[in-house]
């Protein structure tokens, strides 16, 4: 079974946010709600900052503490790629799940149950690319099998330099940064 | 320190710029559920101890107080749901990683308890007529005939009540994502505070009901049987409400050393947390936290009872009311700004 992960190149993102349109498109995410969202994040002063552009949604952890949480078991770890995903019927809007995500990847859908990235299950299943990966005009963001040695995403996080969001909350997230 | 700025395109309603998903319903929830814990943790622990049958009808009103206000809680719990018609669905599963699962389970739990204690103390009226008062008394005279029953019924109301006090904090304090809730004090700490509400709570009550809002006698054995464990041997306390007041003074004074080991536990961890806390310390919460919670909350009380017990002013109601108001900005104020405090 594989388990599915994001490799996305901070060096060629360059912010468009097309992978923010494909992503609503998509998925029919609600107006005024974001599943991916783009970080521009500035470290140190002048003459020396680096500029940091990243490509955002949930990060499928491995330890999710919204799955955890959940009373119901909406949230839960799919079977296939270790997706983490919630079942709407379920759902009881309780919000602790987005009290529990440390990266604020969630929201509640107007419908009234929280809502958040799939990986475009419903794509990755046929063997497409998520509709972020696929529109994105730098290809900064490659998708595959994280446990696969000889997959993009394993040779990518073996030869380059790259950083996951707050590793220190112990959550195990499939995201990753090259930098 | 190094100088970050941080932009995004996100704007999620309820999670940007701060998380604040919970608003006036868990604070209420959690302080109901609380005080109800202390209610059925005392009543329980009384009936378990009480040996006489005017210590067994000492605290009669307790059950039956619980269920409206737990009720009360849970319709709270209910108007924060954003999919509420689905909340039967938490009742087909257990998820045992989930507190809000136990807490559900345990919620259910509690009303047959409840319930039950209710039926031992059957009302001099109810409002459907004589009959049902008549099953009500067969009932609870079929009850009292069996000392076991009576003795399980205790005690599930005194592990039920601990369950419930403990949960709404663990319930906090499992939350990864809000370094101000990560501490397994918070579990105990609401424990106590429930205790120490419920007890003030009943005292209000008592002075109401059987002398207006003032006495200095205290005719109600509210808490004779916990009174028996917290008295130092050999001295028997001059009146139940001198007893009741050093009880309430206890659960205070265990309060308030939870809470500094809040802040300690807090403040001997990781940046995040520090940060979270000078919330509490010195941000926008500060004022409530020392003035509110640990001013006129905990110590205004814990000092009018000394005074009272010392006999230098008169037993009143006021002690009692200060710690039912600091009870619920405890939980106000924990709610609201945990969910500011967050790891980025």
């Amino acid at each position: 079974m594989p388990r599915l992960a994001m490799v996305i190149d901070t060096r060629r993102c360059v912010g468009c946010g097309d992978c923010v349109v494909a992503c609503k498109v998509e998925n029919d995410v609600p107006l005024g709600h974001d599943r991916d969202w783009i970080v521009e994040e500035i470290r140190g002063r002048c003459p020396g900052p680096t500029l940091e552009i990243r490509s955002e949604r949930c990060h499928h952890c491995a330890d999710p503490p919204c799955v955890y949480c959940c009373p119901t078991g909406a949230s839960h770890i799919h079977d296939y790629g270790g997706v983490v995903l919630v079942t709407a019927s379920k759902c009881i809007g309780c919000k602790a799940c987005l009290a529990a995500c440390p990266y604020g990847a969630r929201f509640i859908h107007p419908d009234g149950y929280a809502d958040k990235c799939t990986f475009c299950l419903h794509r990755v299943e046929k063997g497409l690319d998520p509709a972020c990966v696929a529109v994105c005009p730098t290809h900064c963001m490659t998708f595959g099998d994280l446990d696969d040695p000889l997959g993009p995403v394993r040779r990518l996080l073996d030869s380059r330099p790259h950083h996951a969001l707050l590793p220190e909350a112990g959550t195990e997230p499939c995201i990753f940064y090259l930098t | 320190m190094q100088h970050v700025e941080i932009s995004t395109t996100r704007a999620n309603p309820l999670v940007d710029p701060v998380l604040q998903v919970w608003g006036w319903e868990i604070p209420v929830y959690l302080f109901l559920g609380g005080l109800v814990a202390g209610l059925l943790a005392l009543s329980g622990f009384y009936l378990l101890r009480s040996r006489t049958a005017s210590e067994r009808g000492a605290w009669p009103q307790a059950p039956m107080l619980g269920v409206v206000l737990l009720t009360l809680g849970m319709g709270a719990l209910f108007l924060d749901l954003d999919h509420p018609w689905y909340v039967w669905r938490v009742y087909l599963t257990f998820e045992p990683a989930s507190p809000m699962s136990w807490g559900s389970w345990i919620l259910i739990l509690v009303y047959p308890a409840l319930f039950a204690a209710a039926l031992l103390h059957p009302p001099e009226r109810v409002p459907f007529g004589a009959g049902l008062l008549a099953v009500i008394r067969r009932g609870s005279e079929w009850m009292w005939a069996r000392p076991r029953l009576v003795q399980a019924i205790a005690l599930s109301n005194l592990v039920g009540g601990i369950a419930l006090g403990l949960y709404t904090g663990i319930l906090l304090g499992t939350m990864v994502a809000r370094p101000l809730w990560n501490s397994a004090i918070l579990g105990p700490l609401f424990l106590f505070s429930g205790l120490s509400s419920a007890a003030a709570l009943m005292h209000v009550l008592t002075l109401v009901r059987t002398h207006g809002l003032v006495d200095s006698t205290y005719a109600d054995l509210l808490l004779h049987g916990l009174f028996q464990l917290l008295k130092p041997p050999g001295r028997d306390p001059s009146t139940a409400g001198e007893a009741m007041v050093r009880a309430d003074a206890a659960f205070l004074s265990v309060e308030g050393a939870l809470i500094a080991l809040f802040v300690i536990g807090l403040a001997a961890s990781t940046e995040v947390q520090q940060q979270a806390l000078q919330l509490l310390l010195t941000g926008a919460y500060a004022p409530v936290f020392w003035c509110l919670i640990l001013g006129t909350g905990i110590l205004v009380p814990l000092v009018l009872q000394s005074l009272e017990l010392a006999g230098r002013i008169r037993h009143t109601v006021v002690p009692a009311l200060l710690v039912i108001a600091g009870a619920f900005l405890l939980r106000w104020v924990l709610v609201q700004a945990g969910q500011v405090s967050s790891w980025t």
